[in-house]
């Protein structure tokens, strides 16, 4: 049973090559939203926030990203593979000699792939609104790779449960979006009152957010290592339920 | 020595809402061979053909593609075969050749824009190939369908329905397509709802009814075993008896011995011949008729008596 890299390639590219079609809605629209975040949230109210010295648009940055990370892998993998089950054309994938791990590689790695590329695009943008470094540029990148790809296995995993665009739309809009404004992006954990603080630490999102933060300022609320392995048990179990679901072919086979 | 390609034994497909689609099917499809499957609505044409394309989980029963069972090399039999699906479906934002590439990739195949070239340019859409699918006209859309099932030159080919809700010109277009599959060596399995279709295409017809194959065998055959002539003379002045010469025909009187009808042939032309010996014979005996009505019975009507008959033998 050889692995079909050729197969894997075309998925591949011809899911980069769908959602580059349009280029506002793929990178204009991402790209204006974080800068005017950025405008109103980082350059203008800038000045009024107290964090001990870390300049307030340096210290958005990151969180900023984390949501477009979260919410672009997620719709972009979601959207991949549920639009094929929406027109019928997932046919060809199903009749095609393509198991679990070109599927994967090809859908999850296109996803993937695009938000590491609007996070370069963003990163570029974000620097010439507000004055920001990073810490650890490697383990920067290596961070937000694996936040990219955890994700987009999670809105793929939304894409075949999903049974119509409302379903898609849920996830992304009722869970994620209010766990990542929760989470630490506009603020630090630290800065919530007493209770609160404990409040936010059920959410996920903050690890997340926490840990991105680490590599761009060097600090945070949490060590790095807690927030690297919760990303990476989060990645896992990702992995752990598509294996099940293309197991059983749920959702998938009849 | 007829060489099997495809080898489906016991195939079982139950439905999570206990729809019994496929109820034990035991197929052999040859290698080379166009293979015509039959069957009115429901009757699990498409079912059939998604189990073996992956499309459908059988509940029991075995498959085998190309000597090896498809449970377990999946994946390499599947490169193998090329699939055109009952519903028009793919992304209609897409060109036409992009997803023809497409295709062509998913299956494995090294780029050949060559090869390309020559299924959209022998499906008449090379002009067509940089046009968004959606734009497209609906035989037009099937073409590409069939283009893209073709890109990665499969050995054994699933058409369903192949030219439902194509029009006369399209569908002649489409036979001389299968035609030339045909000549390249590709194993042809289609379903259809048009009788003529398997007529014109089929090397042999396989009927399916309730999930059940009713009967395959050679097209001819099957004409032969079950195609009928009737004819039916209108006598001008009533005869009491069958005239001497006549008895040794399948002939009988009716309506009072205005009316005779012939009922024989074996769909080679028997049926025919031997009606016009009749009309020879009427003449000579100095019988008059005044009229003569003949009826060959089509592919549609074996196929209706199949239905109506309770299920005797399973091939
Ligand atoms: N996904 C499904 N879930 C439940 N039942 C199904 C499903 N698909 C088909 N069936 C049922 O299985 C039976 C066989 O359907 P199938 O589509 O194989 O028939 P067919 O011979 O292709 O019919 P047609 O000529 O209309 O295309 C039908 O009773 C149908 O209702
Ligand atoms: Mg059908």
């Amino acid at each position: 049973m050889t692995f079909n890299a050729r197969g894997t390639y075309a998925i591949f590219k011809n899911e980069l090559m769908r959602m580059f079609r349009t280029i506002f809605g793929s990178i204009l629209s991402p790209v204006i939203t974080t800068s005017l975040y950025l405008v109103v949230f980082g350059a203008a109210m800038g000045d009024r926030m107290d964090l001990g010295g870390v300049n307030y648009g340096a210290f958005i940055v990151p969180g900023l990203l984390m949501l477009t990370l979260l919410s672009e892998s997620t719709s972009n993998a979601s959207f991949g593979i549920y639009m094929p089950k929406f027109t019928g054309a997932i046919y060809e994938l199903l009749s095609a000699p393509v198991g679990v791990a070109e599927t994967l590689i090809g859908f999850v790695g296109a996803a993937a792939v695009k938000s590491l590329i609007l996070a370069a695009i963003i990163l570029g943008t974000a620097a010439l609104i507000v004055d920001y470094s990073i810490a650890h540029p490697i383990l920067a990148l290596g961070y937000i790779v694996l936040v990219a790809a955890s994700f987009s296995l999670l809105g793929f995993i939304i894409g075949l449960w999903a049974d119509g665009f409302e379903k898609l739309q849920i996830i992304p809009l009722l869970v994620l979006m209010p766990l990542t404004f929760l989470g630490g992006t506009f603020y630090p954990i630290s800065a919530l009152e007493g209770p609160w603080q404990y409040v936010a630490m059920v959410n996920p999102v903050v690890y997340l957010v926490s840990g991105l933060r680490w590599t761009f300022l060097g600090e945070s609320d949490f060590p790095i290592m807690l927030s690297f392995g919760a990303t990476l048990g989060f990645l896992l179990i990702c992995i752990a339920v598509i294996g099940w679901i293309f197991k059983t072919g749920w959702r998938l086979r009849e | 020595m007829p060489e099997p390609i495809l080898n489906i034994r016991g195939l079982e497909k139950t439905y999570k809402g206990g729809v019994k689609a496929l109820d034990g099917v035991d197929l052999t499809i040859n290698r080379g061979e166009i293979f015509a499957l039959l069957g009115p609505n429901g009757a699990g044409k498409t079912t059939l053909i998604g189990s073996v394309c992956g499309l459908v989980r059988p509940t029991g029963g075995k498959i085998e593609v190309f000597g090896q069972d498809l449970a377990t090399s999946w994946k390499n039999v599947r490169r193998q075969i090329g699939l055109v699906p009952q519903e028009l479906s793919f992304d209609m934002f897409d060109k036409v050749i992009r997803q023809v590439r497409y295709s062509r990739g998913m299956f494995g195949s090294a780029p050949d824009e060559a090869r390309i070239e020559e299924v959209l340019r022998s499906l008449s859409l090379w002009d067509k190939r940089n046009a968004a699918i959606r734009e497209l006209s609906g035989g037009m859309k099937r073409r590409v369908m069939i283009a893209k099932a073709l890109a990665h030159d499969p050995q054994l080919l699933f058409l369903d329905e192949p030219t439902a809700g194509v029009d006369v010109e399209l569908r002649r277009d489409m036979w001389r397509q299968i035609d030339m599959l045909r000549d390249r060596g590709v194993t042809i399995i289609l379903t259809t709802h048009y009788i003529e279709e398997a007529e014109e295409m089929a090397d042999r017809v396989g009927v399916i009814a309730k999930g059940r194959i009713l009967l395959v065998d050679d097209k001819d055959a099957i004409m032969a075993k079950l195609g009928r002539t009737e004819a039916h003379f209108t006598i001008d002045s009533p005869l009491a008896e069958l005239p001497a010469p006549l008895t040794g025909y399948p002939v009988h009187l009716e309506e009072g011995g205005t009316s005779l009808v012939y009922r024989g042939g074996d769909g080679t032309g028997k049926g025919k011949r031997e009606v016009a010996e009749l009309a020879q014979l009427l003449t000579r005996e100095g019988i008059a008729f005044s009229g003569l009505e003949t009826q060959e019975s089509t592919l549609e009507d074996i196929f209706v008596d199949l239905l109506h008959e309770p299920v005797e033998t399973a091939a």
